[in-house]
């Protein structure tokens, strides 16, 4: 009887599902709650239940997505696209308004960040541009504005903000969608050797503070009690790890509030400060592994719009992952964007989770030859 | 163009040198992890545990000053006082309205608090009030719910039972200045609730009495919270400091001399202990110790009877005529006998000049023992004049006179023995006859202070180079001997008992009503403006241009124990200002019911005289007030 209905049709298609990542992916988010349950001293209140819950969610939502059709993606991208970019202007205007920055439209039942957003629809909008892009014309000037166009909108006014994480994430994300469009690499090596070469006038032509911000990225001992403070106290709490940590619930830093956001953007910290070394590195290889796999997907599958999505979707995750974690640990300056799935908040695991979606239903689709 | 299989190549290509970075990446952030975590990690931990670990000092109790008996002086008063953490406080000025709620905070104190919080590093505390009684520590700690930040706490507060007796002997405590601190970088320092010795015994004995502080270990959170209590280490009181005053001898003094501007000094002869040493009027320790209040500093500046100066010890005064007791013990020393007489005529010429005794129509024929007792200015004119200025200033000295002594008392004025050297060096000019006849009488550049005056009398007592001692110990090896024959010191002891008992002597007032206990002592007026002005300083002048009245004295005659100096400023006459109280305190250590009594007897006339005074100012206010019509 339950064969019977196992051999069937639909729930055939159900239990077809990669579940090496998709395991991981409830893994880490799942000790993403114990972490945060012990933020909370210990308690489910306030974060790691909604945390559990918000998860639940995304992962119904994660696995509806990837029965989506890659054609629909394709056909929504460069739309999409232009919603989200309206979007951004609307925050830019509201922020205006207001006084002050704005980073969220305020829909009722959701706080959305476009910005958030935008990480994806930049992919999207890239990849359904190389998928119609003639072999071979990357180089060419036709087929160079576009993708820079579909960049630089964008980091420009998430830069507007001042939101600089986010900008690098995006940043990111289309850059190595345009290397994977095959853009020649003399167009990745000169303007990156001439961004490397510009940095020092970069910095002369810095604000003062803006100059003490970079001074006390590269040495925040300079100012363990202001401006460094963060950075201090999130490598105290990742040292003082030690191998195995200090145990659950036993985290001085966190507890004691010594470590400034122990529950958004230095969540690794607070993890490290109690998992130590072991769960750093096993916190680290689950993510690679997700994001390898991701890569692996690219390579499997036949479609070049799947390809670049597979591909640029787990690279802009990556990026997302390593601009956090660099920053906890001191090498990158304090850019404030949350680890994903790990940190408490809804914008940044819906991006995620959405892209692993997608990630997911290009997998499904990996031998179709045409959309 | 580039085939569909070149384009496929190439993509393989490039996503493997993205999972390349990926791995690289992932090597970087593990590498930096284990950098952060094994590599550095025990420097990490140990700043974790600095960021937990808070060390709360303890100041420590701070150890009793007693009396020769036991009997404390100074003590540890349990108290209550408010402190408060800045860093815990979200909005200072509606934390000190609620505080002052329940607890008035002046705008001075407001000034200081705000600028301290303002200063304050980490979770560092600011005191707000001490010593706030238990009715506002146990309302602060009912309302604690509603004042983070603000820490009500026990603690001690120096206590001395005896107030004003003891104020300048023992001094007083307070927070230590911020130069203090600097110079000694003790974090101790920066404890609200620590003091330290400011003056007197409290701060010459700062060392024995401060004690090592305790230490709380606490868990604390970034905003200085105590999460939680780790351990302590009590505290190490200080040392008692016994001293070798009687508290009941000083308390009886200090009431006896009441607000008159006296130093008395009474010391033990035999041992050198210093029984009384009394500096009225004074301050109380008590309220200096709290806090000084601004316009009592300024009154007590401007006081004409210097209540801020411990004059025992930095009180100069010319000795006059007690000064001839030295002049007496250098002529003996110099070997002429006690039997030899001089002529008094009641003036002394010398040259063209004359000075004259006290007494103008002259004492006749007097000896040693005669001329002590009546005070004979020309005796001890001439017998200064046969052993020369330098003699008399090396008996002065022996005696005590111009010396410092060996107790805790932060200063000591010296004051001056002049001969023909210091002149020279200090004026500039040579040593006259004048010079020695003014000095042979206490006169001239003579300044000693009564402590000095008080060793004096006791060398002269005892007849011992007593070395006086105001911390008590272990009986001291007998003192030696002055060079002067036991019988030609009695002969000035026979004078000086003659002064109080004799018939004719200038202090009949200090006879002792004491069975089997004679008082012998020398009167002394010390001129405030010199003679020469045309004034004698008595009672018709202004009171600050009155002569200073000086006693001093010991008991008793036969086996002299207890020796005495009394100095009253503007007292005029020493044998009627400042030999009762000697007479008193004598007495007070004899007969202490009989010394009581007629201390309740001075303190009614005391009171009576300043009932009348205050009627004849109010009869004056009166009159001078416009007659209201009928």
């Amino acid at each position: 009887m339950i064969d019977g209905v196992l051999n069937s049709r639909w729930p055939q298609r159900l239990l077809h599902q990669p579940w090496k990542p998709i395991l991981l992916i409830i893994a880490i988010g799942g000790f993403g709650a114990v972490v945060l349950y012990s933020a909370a001293a210990g308690s489910f209140d306030p974060w790691a239940a909604r945390h559990l819950i918000r998860f639940a969610i995304f992962i119904v939502w994660m696995l509806s997505l990837s029965f989506v059709p890659l054609r629909f993606w394709l056909a929504i991208a460069w739309p999409l696209y232009a919603v989200v970019l309206v979007a951004l202007v609307g925050v830019e205007l509201l922020g205006a308004v207001k006084g002050g920055s704005q980073r969220w439209l305020e829909l009722g039942f959701i706080r959305l960040q476009p910005s958030e957003l935008m990480k994806l629809a930049v992919v999207l909008a890239i990849a359904r541009f190389y998928h119609y892009m003639p072999r071979g014309a990357a180089g060419t000037l036709p087929a160079l504005w576009p993708p820079l166009a579909f960049i630089f909108a964008p980091v420009a006014l998430v830069l507007l903000q001042p939101d600089l994480g986010t900008a690098v994430t995006i940043l990111a994300g289309g850059i190595t969608l345009m290397f994977l469009g095959g853009l020649p690499w003399r167009f990745i090596l000169v303007p990156g050797g001439l961004g490397l070469l510009s940095l020092p006038l970069l910095y002369s032509l810095m604000h003062d503070y803006q100059q003490r911000r970079v001074q006390i990225f590269l040495d925040p001992e300079k100012d363990p009690l202001g401006d460094g403070y963060h950075i201090t106290q999130s490598k105290i709490a990742i040292g003082s790890g030690g191998l195995d940590g200090k145990g659950f619930l036993n985290g001085s830093q966190s507890h004691l509030d010594y470590l400034p956001e122990p529950h958004t953007d230095f969540v690794f910290a607070t993890m490290a400060e109690e998992w130590g070394l072991l769960g750093g590195v096993g916190l680290i290889i689950a993510f690679l592994l997700v994001l390898n796999w991701g890569l692996r997907v690219g390579l499997a599958t036949q479609t070049i719009f799947g390809r670049l999505l597979a591909t640029g979707l787990s690279m802009t995750v990556f990026f997302y992952v390593l601009i956090n974690l660099l920053m906890v640990m001191g090498f990158a300056p304090v850019v404030g964007i949350p680890l994903p799935l790990v940190s408490y908040g809804g914008s940044s695991m819906l991006t995620v989770m959405t892209a692993f979606g997608i990630i997911i239903g290009v997998w499904r689709q990996r031998t179709d030859r045409v959309l | 163009m580039a085939s569909e299989a070149d384009s496929r190549r190439q993509f393989d290509r490039r996503t493997l040198i993205l999972g390349g970075v990926q791995a690289a990446a992932g090597a970087v952030l593990i590498g930096r992890m284990a950098w952060l975590a094994i590599r550095e990690g025990e420097r990490y931990s140990l700043a974790a545990e600095d960021n937990r670990v808070a060390l709360h000092l303890i100041p420590p109790r701070r150890g009793w000053i007693v009396d020769a008996t036991g009997q404390p002086l100074a003590q540890n008063r349990p108290a209550y006082a408010l402190e408060l953490v800045p860093s815990l406080v979200e909005n200072l000025p509606a934390t000190l309205a609620a505080i002052r709620r329940v607890l008035p905070i002046d705008p001075e104190d407001e000034a200081r608090i705000l600028r301290e919080a303002e200063n304050a590093r980490g979770p560092s505390a600011v005191p707000i009030a001490d010593d706030i009684g238990w009715d506002a520590y146990a309302a602060f700690n009912v309302e604690l719910a509603g004042m983070e930040g603000v820490v009500p706490i026990r603690t001690y507060v120096r206590h001395y039972p005896d107030g004003e007796a003891f104020g300048h002997v023992l001094g007083y405590v307070g927070r230590p200045s911020a130069e203090q601190y600097k110079e000694t970088g003790d974090r101790l320092y920066l404890i609200p609730g620590f003091r330290i010795g400011k003056d007197g015994v409290e701060r010459s004995k700062e060392a024995a009495l401060r004690g090592k502080p305790g230490a709380r270990r606490v868990e604390v959170n970034a905003r200085g919270r105590i999460v939680r209590e780790l351990d302590t280490q009590p505290d190490t009181p200080g040392q008692t400091v016994q001293l070798t005053l009687d508290r009941g001898l000083q308390s009886f003094a200090a009431a006896r001399v009441g607000k008159e501007s006296v130093s008395l000094v009474v010391i033990d002869c035999l041992s050198g202990d210093i029984k009384c040493m009394l500096s009225m009027p004074a301050f109380d320790p008590n309220i200096f110790s709290n806090r000084i209040p601004g316009k009592l500093w300024a009154e007590m500046q401007a006081a004409e009877t210097k209540p801020l100066l411990n004059k025992v010890t930095q009180g100069l005064y010319v000795p006059g005529s007690t000064f001839k007791l030295a002049t007496a013990l250098a002529t003996l020393a110099e070997g002429v006998p006690p039997s030899d007489t001089v002529t008094c005529g009641g003036r002394y010429r010398v040259g063209s000049n004359t000075w004259h005794c006290h007494k103008r129509s002259g004492h006749g024929t007097v000896d040693m023992e005669r001329a002590i007792a009546a005070s004979c200015n020309v005796f001890f004119y001439t017998m200064a004049r046969r052993i020369g200025p330098d003699a008399v200033a090396d008996m002065a000295r022996k005696l005590g006179l111009g010396q410092e002594f060996d107790i805790p008392m932060p200063v000591q004025r010296e004051g001056t023995v002049p001969d023909p050297e210091w002149l020279m060096r200090r004026y500039d000019r040579k040593w006259t006859v004048a010079d020695t006849l003014n000095t042979a009488i206490g006169q001239g550049y003579l300044q000693t202070n009564p402590l000095q005056l008080a060793v004096m009398a006791a060398r002269l007592a005892s007849g011992r180079l007593v070395v006086p001692r105001l911390v008590a110990g272990p009986k001291p090896a007998p003192f030696t001997p002055l060079p002067i024959l036991p019988d030609y010191l009695d002969t000035v002891r026979r004078g000086m008992a003659n002064v109080v008992n004799g018939p004719g002597g200038t202090a009949r007032s200090a006879r002792l009503k004491v069975d089997g206990v004679t008082l012998a002592g020398k009167t002394g007026t010390a001129q405030v403006r010199r003679i020469s002005a045309g004034f004698r300083g008595g009672a018709g002048v202004e009171r600050r241009f009155r002569d200073h009245a000086l006693f001093v004295a010991f008991a008793p005659v036969e086996q002299p124990r207890y020796a005495v100096a009394v100095v009253v400023e503007h007292g005029i006459s020493g044998s009627r200002a400042a030999a009762p109280i000697a007479r008193d305190v004598v007495t007070w250590i004899y007969d202490r019911e009989q010394a009581e009594k007629s201390l309740a007897a001075v303190v009614q006339a005391r009171e009576a005289a300043r009932r009348a005074a205050e009627a004849a100012a109010a009869a004056a206010a009166q009159a001078a007030a416009p007659v209201p019509p009928a």
